[in-house]
């Protein structure tokens, strides 16, 4: 056994490498060669119902999808839900996160309701609202408006992408006030004590000790939304279908109809390596600030 | 019996080099304590011997033998952590009997040792808790036990006082003498604090840089510092270093001028040293002695009266000295004192801070820890 | 019986107003003010949760009625989403993609992680930011080359297809978790396992995996709801044999708005489990969900 230890520890160099062989191995099989598959067909002629047609595309598959109405459409909904969502949950998942740290009773079974819909699978919730809240006669929200004597609103066919964004943003809204929650909870109370002591009332509070403190995590909960939120696919998928017309239709959405419902791989490849090229903007980023992180 | 030898231990971490060439002998049953300030290589010189970390270069030899390569578990060596690095999910026999459990020791066996390792330490009525349910001081005697039990031939701990609190140090300071009379084992002992070297060793190493830069008995180290980062290091106030001008060499020692022009003899071994020579003086706070006609002078800036102790902090100049005066001096901050000090009590450093060889023998400097106990040397006056 | 009379956000808001009018001290009244917001946000949240319980306990007929939360709960939704369509084997599927590949990707992550954490070298943070970058690669981006590899070699709508997908998906966060953890264990302890003769393999069972249980357990949670909600690949590379319960959900999209209460029963007994998995490890999730970077 001495002698098998004291090797072992020599030659750390080669037994790390065979403990992290399988992960490596794997991880890197799962990013190249799909990832080599996607720019390479998107270079390629092939269609899956035109198996005549095939050979060297150059960059045909790129101007035809750049030339596409569809695309530019969709890529402004991909903007505009990224956008709104983000910009709902951050402010929204800040407030409630200062709601939910103050001292209530039952404070932890409130926090524990307001974080559910994160864990609730998006086909569920983007049913659940689509036919329980915002169906136009029967859902929760049509009841609420004719109580109130409104015209009940029909949600998907007047607002598509506005009620699209609501399903979203309370998908993630939990999240945001997750992250923020627990960033918040290590504020320093003494930090607070302070400010206090020096005259500063709950807004000024909020505004010089505590949004400086969660700013890191919301920059974090900001970016990490943003990869998500970027191929958001199933809320859509299983509500509008894209619709009406491309109203809805985002780029994870018409990668997804050029691929599996027009069988155009060629396109539907350069559609992804547009989306991947977009991701990994957002990614330099959040990786750099995990790097940051790693360096403390 | 346990000797250790060190030769030539050097320890590169990248460009860093962390240890520059140790040498070392630790004799049978000797407590030795490797002090100096953090960052000096102490505990990674402990670490190396244990076995947790290799030497870049250099030999470790425990009895004779080679153990450069040899695995941590089997140098016969047990080691008492900073942080205990108690199981937490043991209990303290649990914990105790680990490594005896490892070693496939039956079960009656292991239970007797520990039993017997939890006498000496008073842990009987504690071995069925865990870790998260005893105080520091318990904490630090289970990690004590741990090692006792595995019978080992030398002794590690790494700084293992440093999370107790002030009371509390002192009194596991004692157990700790006491634990190295009752098992006449070999120990090393890391640590930052200089009052634990002087109380526990019988040997100091000091260790600055990566280099040793003195070893001894505490009172050697005291009485006799080999530089001037030792005899800044070890005792408590620091030494105060006064710039003095050489003026002659003679048999009797050397001749300087103080600053404020009072002049006058150490006897130290000036042989060396050229015609002008920059020299500096070091004076211990507590060989400092208030002295109507002393050549020193200064104004009292801060006066701290401890009860059976005043220090003063006298301004001379850009220096502010310190002074170990009695309870009852009568002095007030801001009045003027003069000082002096007796000679022979007087170190002097050359300009690369390596101490001229003092001409006299302080009588104890031969004292070791051990010596203590013998009626003889305990009549000596301190 | 009655469910949950009085607790709507509706009825929750004026008594509210009415008691802050009432005006006792100023900071009791804040206080009750903090309560009744708190309480009323969590529920506005948590309606639509609600909502589907309690649809899923209504005869299809009071599903589509007029709101109401007085009803006489029957059972008849469940019974039917049991006895129609082999909901069991949907669930069934989810259990087994999520489980098998949480199982695989703790497999794999584990030794990763303790190398990265205890034996680590130069490049063992580039490997770590790297492995992370490998999450953000869109799905969408890489659909096409894997639908085609899947069905070429046969994987389409297989569960040994998506528990691959899902345990490449999760890698990358479960070592990151298990990193995280792992290194928070103090070096200390395993070095005096190490004194006590410990090898490395029972270091890592008599040592490592007790300490760090906890932490594994919710890395291992984590990977199981990400694989029980993913909805992207189980949507495009399942059809029927292998769909799993987010597939199953989806397929109430198209007859619209006919079967309220038995979307609702199937919808219930499909969070449920992740549901309260989620509630009990929201803390660590923080640390999985952020890589580290929120504590």
């Amino acid at each position: 056994m001495t002698k098998t230890r004291a090797s072992g520890r020599t030659v750390g160099g080669l037994r790390t490498l065979s403990l992290q062989a399988p992960a490596v191995t794997l991880l890197l099989l799962w990013m190249i060669i799909p990832l080599g598959m996607t720019i390479w067909f998107s270079f390629q002629y092939y269609n899956l119902l035109m198996p005549g047609m095939s050979g060297f595309a150059g960059v045909e598959n790129y101007e035809y999808l750049l030339t596409d109405p569809a695309l530019w459409k969709a890529m402004g909904n991909t903007l505009l839900l990224v956008g709104w969502v983000l910009a709902i949950t951050v402010v929204g998942g800040t407030l409630l996160a200062v709601l939910f740290q103050q001292d209530f009773a039952g404070r932890g079974i409130a926090r524990v309701l307001a974080i559910s819909p994160f864990f609730v699978m998006p086909t569920v919730s983007a049913l659940v609202w689509k036919n329980m809240m915002m169906h136009p006669s029967n859902g929760v929200l049509a009841w609420l408006a004719n109580s109130l004597g409104l015209p009940a609103v029909d949600w998907f066919s007047a607002l598509p992408l506005t009620s699209i964004v609501i399903i979203v943003a309370w998908q993630w809204l939990p999240f945001a006030l997750l992250i923020l929650l627990t960033a918040m909870q290590s504020l320093d109370e003494d930090q607070v004590e302070a400010a206090r002591m020096d005259g500063a009332g709950p807004i000024a509070i909020f505004f010089f000790i505590t949004l400086p403190h969660l700013k890191r995590a919301i920059s974090v909960v900001i970016m990490i939304e943003m990869i998500f939120l970027l191929t958001i696919f199933a809320e859509i998928f299983v509500t509008t279908s894209g619709g009406p017309g491309l109203a809805t239709t985002n780029l994870a959405y018409l990668i997804y109809m050029r691929a599996l419902l027009d069988f155009d791989v060629g396109v539907a490849s350069a559609g992804g390596v547009i989306a991947i090229i977009l991701a990994n903007i957002v990614a330099i980023f959040l990786v750099r600030m995990v790097a940051k992180n790693l360096e403390d | 019996m346990a000797t250790l030898q060190l030769n030539n231990i050097t320890k590169r971490f990248g460009d860093t080099s962390v240890l520059k060439g140790i040498d070392l002998d630790v004799n049978d049953q000797e407590f030795v304590v490797f002090v100096g300030p953090s960052g000096c290589g102490k505990s990674t010189l402990m670490r190396i011997i244990a076995g947790l970390e290799s030497a870049t270069d250099g030999d470790i030899v425990i009895d004779a033998q080679r153990m450069n390569e040899v695995g941590p578990a089997d140098r016969g060596l047990a080691m008492v952590f900073q942080s205990y690095a108690l199981y937490p999910h043991m209990t303290v026999e649990g914990n105790m009997g680990f490594s005896m459990r490892l070693a496939g020791v039956p079960k009656e066996e292991r239970r007797a040792k520990v039993l017997e390792a939890a006498k000496v330490l008073q842990l009987e009525p504690l071995l069925d808790r865990k870790p998260k349910a005893l105080s520091g001081g318990q904490r630090q005697r289970v990690a004590i036990g741990r090692a006792i039990v595995r019978n080992p031939s030398i002794f590690l701990f790494d700084e293992p006082l440093s999370n107790l609190d002030a009371a509390l140090r002192v009194q596991m300071r004692i157990e700790l003498a006491r634990l190295h009379d009752k098992l006449n084992a070999t120990m090393i002992y890391v640590t930052h604090d200089q009052i634990e070297a002087m109380t526990m060793a019988d040997k100091i190493v000091v260790l600055h840089d990566g280099v040793v830069e003195q070893v001894g008995s505490p009172m050697a180290l005291y009485h006799h510092p080999a530089n001037r980062f030792v005899a800044g290091f070890i005792g408590s106030p620091k030494m105060n270093f006064f710039n003095v001008d050489l003026l002659s060499v003679s048999p009797e020692g050397v001749y300087i001028r103080l600053p404020g022009g009072g002049e006058c003899t150490v006897p130290a071994d000036g042989h060396t040293l050229e015609q002008d020579a920059t020299l500096e003086l070091g004076v211990r706070p507590e060989h400092l002695v208030l002295d109507e006609a002393g050549a020193l002078s200064g104004q009292i800036e801060v006066l701290e009266r401890l009860g059976g102790q005043t220090s003063l902090y006298v301004r001379m100049g850009e220096l502010l000295v310190t002074l170990m005066a009695d309870g009852d001096v009568g002095y007030r901050v801001h009045e003027t004192v003069r000082f002096s000090f007796a000679p022979e009590r007087a170190h002097l450093f050359d300009s690369d801070g390596r101490a001229l060889a003092s001409l006299t023998q302080h009588p104890l400097a031969g004292l070791t820890r051990q010596d203590n106990r013998t009626p003889g040397a305990a009549e000596a006056p301190v | 019986m009655t469910l949950l009379r009085s607790n709507t956000p509706a009825q929750a808001m004026p008594s509210a107003n009415a008691s802050a009018g009432a005006g006792r001290g100023a900071a009791s009244m804040k206080m009750l003010l903090i309560t009744v917001l708190g309480w009323t946000v969590a529920l506005v949240i948590f309606f639509p949760i609600l909502w589907m319980i309690l649809t899923g306990f209504k005869t299809e007929a009071a599903a589509i009625a007029d709101p109401s939360f007085i009803f006489s709960p029957t059972l008849e939704s469940y019974e039917a989403v049991q006895a129609r369509s082999g909901y069991a084997r949907f669930a069934l599927n989810s259990v087994a993609v999520a489980f098998g590949s949480t199982f695989l990707a703790l497999l794999i992550a584990i030794p990763s992680a303790y190398s990265m954490a205890f034996l680590p070298t130069r490049r063992t943070k580039g490997t770590l930011l790297w492995m992370l970058s490998t999450k953000m690669l869109p799905p969408v981006g890489v659909l096409v080359p894997i639908y085609l590899i899947f069905r070429d070699v046969g994987l389409l709508d297989t569960r040994t297809g998506l528990i691959i997908i899902y345990t490449l998906m999760n890698l990358p966060i479960v070592v990151w978790m298990l990193y995280t953890f792992f290194k928070d264990m103090p070096k200390d302890i395993l070095e005096a396992g190490r004194m006590d003769g410990a090898s490395t393999l029972q270091e890592v069972f008599f040592l490592l995996l007790p300490l760090t249980l906890p932490g594994i357990a919710s890395t291992g949670l984590l990977s199981v709801i990400l694989s029980w909600n993913e909805a992207f690949w189980s949507l495009n590379l399942t059809s029927s044999k292998a769909a799993p319960l987010t597939a199953y959900i989806a397929s109430f999209s198209s007859p619209e708005g006919l079967f309220w209460a038995k979307l609702s029963a199937a919808s219930t007994m499909a969070i449920a489990p992740i549901l309260i998995l989620g509630w009990m490890t929201q803390k660590q999730m923080v640390r999985g969900l952020t890589f580290g970077a929120v504590k």
